[in-house]
């Protein structure tokens, strides 16, 4: 259990049976007065933030949160399936959930897949991920000047733009934090 | 700089430690021309133990155990045993302790100014306070008039003096007693009436409600008063003084609610200050005021956070 005085920015508790990490916290006491711990927190499940007040005595239920490293299987009905490496137990995330992480769901592809009681609620990619380019539109030498970019679809079907150079067949790596190229892999 | 952010690397740690050179200088100066002015006042300085073996019940104060004894949450009560020996205008700045108070304005190890004057009322102390602040002001450069927080602050008097009923009448949906019935008084000081108190004037909000007040005498002809005030300036609260409760039974009395107060709560049991009740029998009519030094230095380098006028914070140990 902690208790109000564990409270900052950061925590992760539990609320009415749900997950919810402090985004922002202010700590008052007026003169005098009791201990104001006030709070704003996101529910790491959907998303709301919410406000609240405690104060000294209150105590609060760590969420039961755990990160496992998982693979990606496949997706079928909007719904996005995760192996454990370890136990080879399969878990679902909605595409609500995978959200513009789904522009990387490549076969086999290894993530950080967030449980609360065992149930997955969120997904972690790895900052850098390498795919296949299936389409992009020869470079017509003239069409611009150097430095310029062109569109490309990626083998989860993503674009983006990249340089010139890059062709239908190579592999390039991305980084998942920006959704921007980073490189050509060499083959 | 946010309070609490820790892990920080050594080299980081010198370049904090240099970056805060001129507000650690500034509060150096600020110490000095707080000594000069009670100097010159005739005030006596004087130094009480931190390791104390009473402290004042308090519903919301708690203090930090130590070597058997307490670290002291304020000098207090030594103080006013010293009053009551006859040491009518003495003044202290001490280091006190708070257990669990930490945020942009709190830190559990703070320094604490307290001053205590015989034949003197909470009234006195408003007016010694608004020559006191110009006086450091003076001292330090800064004039009467500068900027807190992009908002102008101006110390010429006579500062507005608010009174704390008005000002839920003002600002708060209920009146000040009943905020207090429903235990809400200081959710709304907090929400609506510390916002209000950021103008250009120092203000004086004064007239608590008498249960906020345990060590602090009850208003003649209005006792559901007490003569205790709070000063704010450009917002930050900054000091607080009462016209001393000197009967022992009455302050028994209330020392015994804030017992039961804490121990509804959950909170430890430190008895009752015994020798500071025997003491109080011949104190003088007295006032008294604690004033965060902390707090002062912060609003006079123009910082939004404490972290920045000490030198180390417990994070940083």
């Amino acid at each position: 259990m902690y208790n109000a005085s564990d409270l900052k920015k950061g925590l992760k508790i539990q609320i009415e049976e749900e997950p919810y990490v402090i985004i922002e916290f202010q700590f008052s006491k007026p003169g005098k007065g009791q201990a104001l711990y006030r709070c704003k927190l996101r529910n790491m499940i959907s998303g709301v933030i919410i406000d609240r007040t405690y104060r000294s005595g209150d105590t609060f239920r760590p969420a039961d949160l755990e990160e496992r490293k998982m693979q990606y299987l496949y997706n079928q009905d909007d719904e996005f399936w995760f192996m454990d490496l370890e136990n080879y137990e399969q878990v679902a995330l909605s595409a609500d959930q995978v959200g513009d992480a789904r522009n990387y769901m490549m076969d086999n592809l290894e993530v950080d897949i967030l449980l609360f009681e065992g149930r997955a609620i969120g997904i972690t990619l790895p900052n850098f991920v390498n795919l296949e380019v299936t389409r992009a539109d020869p470079w017509a030498k003239g069409d611009s000047v150097a430095g310029d970019t062109k569109p490309v679809t990626l083998e989860t079907g993503y674009e983006l733009r990249v340089p010139p150079f890059v062709e239908e067949g190579d592999r390039i790596t991305v980084d998942t934090r920006t959704g921007e190229y980073v490189t050509r892999v060499k083959q | 700089m946010s309070p609490g952010s820790n892990n920080r690397a050594p080299a980081t740690e010198a370049l904090r430690l240099r970056a805060r050179r001129p507000y650690l200088l500034l509060r150096a100066r600020l110490i000095q021309a707080l000594r000069s002015f009670f100097e010159e006042r005739g005030y006596l300085e004087v130094e009480t133990p931190h390791l104390v073996r009473e402290v004042a019940p308090e519903a919301h104060i708690e203090p930090v155990a130590a070597d058997g004894g307490l670290l002291h949450t304020s000098p207090e009560l030594c103080m006013k045993r010293l009053l009551a020996a006859g040491y009518s205008r003495i003044f202290q700045v001490a280091r006190c302790f708070r257990k669990g108070e930490r945020g942009s304005l709190h830190l559990q190890e703070f320094t604490l100014l307290e001053w205590y004057r015989a034949e003197a009322d909470y009234r006195d102390m408003m007016e010694e306070c608004e020559l006191l602040m110009r006086f450091v002001c003076r001292r330090l450069g800064l004039g009467e008039q500068f900027r807190y927080r992009d908002r102008p602050v101006d110390l010429r008097g006579p500062w507005e003096r608010i009174s704390v009923s008005e000002a839920f009448e003002r600002w708060a949906e209920v009146s000040a007693q009943e905020a207090v019935e429903r235990g809400l008084f200081d959710d709304f000081m907090v929400d609506r009436i510390e916002p209000r108190l950021k103008g250009e004037s120092p203000v004086f909000l004064y007239d608590y409600p008498a249960p906020l007040a345990a060590l602090a005498r009850l208003k003649p002809g209005a006792s559901h008063l007490a003569e205790r005030f709070e000063l704010y300036v450009g917002g930050v609260e900054l000091a607080n003084a009462f016209s001393e409760l000197k009967d022992p039974a009455e302050q028994e009395r209330r020392f015994r609610k804030e017992r039961r107060a804490r121990e509804t709560a959950g909170r430890m049991d430190y008895g009752l200050p015994r020798k500071f009740l025997r003491a109080l029998d011949a104190m003088p009519d007295a006032a008294g005021i604690a004033l965060g030094v902390d707090r002062l230095a912060m609003i006079l380098a123009d910082r939004g956070c404490i972290d920045d006028v000490v030198t180390f914070t417990p994070d940083d140990l």
